[in-house]
């Protein structure tokens, strides 16, 4: 787009596996909200997966190698940031940087381990963790390149000011739960952006868009994560309470930042719904869109580029809602000014006894 | 919640050893965790675990490795890092929960079997594709889980909507064959700090190798090479 000149803000981009396959629309809407905001993707060459949650639960020499390839990878694109939009990718890269980076000190234990209690008589022996990961690349890791999120890039390199700008049709009167998912802010000290327990980055790039935020406490609450095939269960009953918890807080929509999260809340919809249900509590058939889609939608991009047909749970009836609520309410207020024009009209021309506009007994009650 | 403690036989299960392994495994200082419970009432998945977390914490400072090793809530931990966030003591709980779980691994515990046969159906997909084919790996589960037909009414929203990718999207130059040799190597690393051969390779089996940087820990690793048979649910 025009401005993509203007600016030379290019980083390298991981898309990760889950955006070519069951969260495409999240890759593509990304691209497309990047490209209208100015910021330059080239993508990784030859990418492969990060590892994610599985490779950590079995080793972390394993998980460090399978991130660290995609490091070395994105380094030939002559970029030193690599944004991607999954945070399972980001948590993987950025603990693999991490590790590596703490492990010009030989060993990560010592620095943290400063009890007697734990000396490990072994520790002394132990090869570093880049060595490690090193033997099983079997070429030297980098140090280099250092992986932020697509939100960190919208929000920190593009600014919030500059969305609100770019907006072209804002998403009045929609009342979106932002929904950051686990582990896009957490631990802090890895990720290094917004705040652990009530991030809000979400928050301002959809008030940008227009929409409005509801408070949602459950922001940053575990939705079950892959834990649906092993354990579809435990996914069932964190989900279902996510879904109660946007629902009693007036939500028409819940963004997601997190393709684990869409899936467990959109495409299996029916399996958290059919839990609630027999618990005696109530289904839900409230859309879970990409937030890059909903900012997509407000810069005014074709929808063909933001993959809304691929979402389950249809968004057009949430959009249809609030644009009724909001003509309503503009419906509303217009009556309203017209009553108070004519009240203060009758208060000049009457006996002077009418109550002065703005008084209590003319405001009604919240 | 009360959640009863199993007795404590500190007298002869003590493994004096232990804390010392997942301290230094996990580079956190175990010693300066003093119960308060942040990490329990912060995690969504105490009400699955058998053991909750802080007790879990407690026990590898008693030692208990046996307890800890065989429990349930190590391989339900969802990495979701709550506990890490909020320990007063910084300690990276979340950390200690995978280390346990490798430390598991290597001693041939697996009491959630599925949760196990997940991460090793995924891993040997990367091995395979060197990305993930979901397709392929939901098939693949579907069928060592025992319960084909749970996610089989997604299929069809999955069609319709152009997200059952059926053709691997793998990398487009060398990434897939780095990406084997990856695994291939941490397999033969594994193998060697074992001291012995293993019948048993990632591509082969859909089961990865635990690290072998403990050896004398890796005592039982027949049920490793075995995750479809020890569905225990
Ligand atoms: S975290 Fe998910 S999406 Fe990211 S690369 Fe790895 S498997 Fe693939
Ligand atoms: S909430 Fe659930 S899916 Fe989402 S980031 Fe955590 S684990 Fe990912
Ligand atoms: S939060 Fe930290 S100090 Fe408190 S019980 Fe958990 S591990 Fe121990
Ligand atoms: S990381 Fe594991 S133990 Fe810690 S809060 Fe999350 S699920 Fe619970």
């Amino acid at each position: 787009m025009s401005d993509a000149t203007t600016t030379n803000l290019t980083l390298a981009y991981y898309p990760g596996c889950s955006q070519t396959g069951t969260a495409a629309e999240y890759d593509r809407s990304s691209r497309a909200c990047c490209a209208a905001l100015g910021v330059g993707l080239v993508d990784v060459p030859d990418w492969s997966c990060c590892g994610s949650t599985p490779a950590h639960t079995v080793d972390h020499h394993l998980a460090g190698a399978l991130a660290a390839r995609n490091l070395i990878q994105a380094e030939l694109t002559g970029h030193d940031r690599v944004a991607t939009p999954c945070p399972s990718c980001l948590a993987a890269l950025r603990t693999a940087s991490h590790h590596l980076a703490e492990d010009s000190h030989p060993n990560g234990a010592a620095q943290n381990n400063a009890s007697p209690g734990d000396a490990d008589p072994n520790s002394r022996t132990r090869p570093s963790f880049r060595s490690q990961v090193e033997r099983l690349l079997d070429r030297p890791a980098p140090l280099r390149s250092v992986a932020v999120s697509v939100l960190q890039v919208l929000v920190e390199d593009v600014g919030v000011e500059a969305i609100a700008a770019a907006v072209k049709h804002p998403l009045t009167g929609l009342r979106v739960a932002p929904y950051y998912g686990c582990i896009m802010n957490r631990p802090p000290g890895l990720m290094a952006f917004d705040d652990p327990e009530n991030p809000t980055a979400l928050d301002r790039v959809l008030t940008a868009c227009g929409a409005t935020v509801v408070d949602f406490p459950f922001k940053t609450e575990c939705c079950g994560a892959a834990f649906a095939m092993p354990r579809l269960d435990i996914m069932q009953r964190l989900s279902a309470r996510l879904l109660d918890m946007a629902a009693s807080c007036g939500a028409d929509a819940i963004a997601v930042a997190c393709p684990l999260c869409q899936m467990n809340l959109d495409l299996r919809r029916g399996q958290v719904n059919a839990f609630s249900l027999g618990q005696g509590g109530i289904g839900h058939a409230m859309p879970v869109p990409y937030f890059t889609q909903l900012l997509g939608l407000a810069l005014g991009l074709p929808e063909s580029g933001l993959g809304l047909d691929k979402l389950v749970l249809d968004l057009r009836p949430a959009l249809a809602a609030a644009a009724e609520r909001t003509a309503e309410a503009q419906k509303l207020s217009a009556q309203a000014a017209q009553a108070q024009k004519s009240a203060k009209a009758n208060g000049k021309n009457g006996t002077g006894h009418g109550p002065k506009p703005g008084c209590k007994e003319n405001t009604p009650c919240a | 919640m009360h959640i009863p403690t199993p007795p404590l036989d500190l007298e002869h299960a003590r493994d004096a050893s232990f804390q010392a392994a997942v301290a230094s495994e996990s580079g956190q200082c175990l010693a300066s965790c003093y119960q308060c419970g942040m990490c329990t009432a912060g995690c969504a998945y105490t009400p699955d675990y058998d053991v909750p977390v802080h007790q879990v914490m407690r026990l590898v400072q008693l030692g208990l490795r046996e307890q800890v090793l065989s429990c349930r809530a190590i391989w339900l931990c969802a990495s979701c890092q709550a506990c890490t966030t909020r320990c007063p003591n910084n300690i990276d709980v979340a950390r200690v929960m995978d280390v346990l779980r490798h430390m598991a691994r290597r001693a041939g515990h697996a009491p959630e079997a599925n949760v196990k046969t997940f991460a090793d159906s995924f891993l040997a997909s990367v091995a395979r594709h060197g990305r993930v084919f979901e397709a392929g790996l939901a098939a693949v589960f579907a069928i060592k889980s025992g319960r084909p037909m749970q996610d089989a009414g997604l299929g069809l929203p999955m069609l319709t909507r152009g997200k059952l990718a059926l053709i691997p999207h793998e990398p487009t130059g060398n990434g897939k064959a780095e990406v084997a040799a990856i695994f291939a190597r941490f397999n033969r690393f594994a193998d060697q700090g074992a001291g012995r051969h293993s019948h048993d390779d990632v591509q082969r089996s859909g089961t990865p190798k635990a690290s072998a940087n403990t050896p004398k820990a890796r005592s039982d690793t027949a049920k490793d090479s075995a995750p479809t048979t020890e569905d225990g649910q």
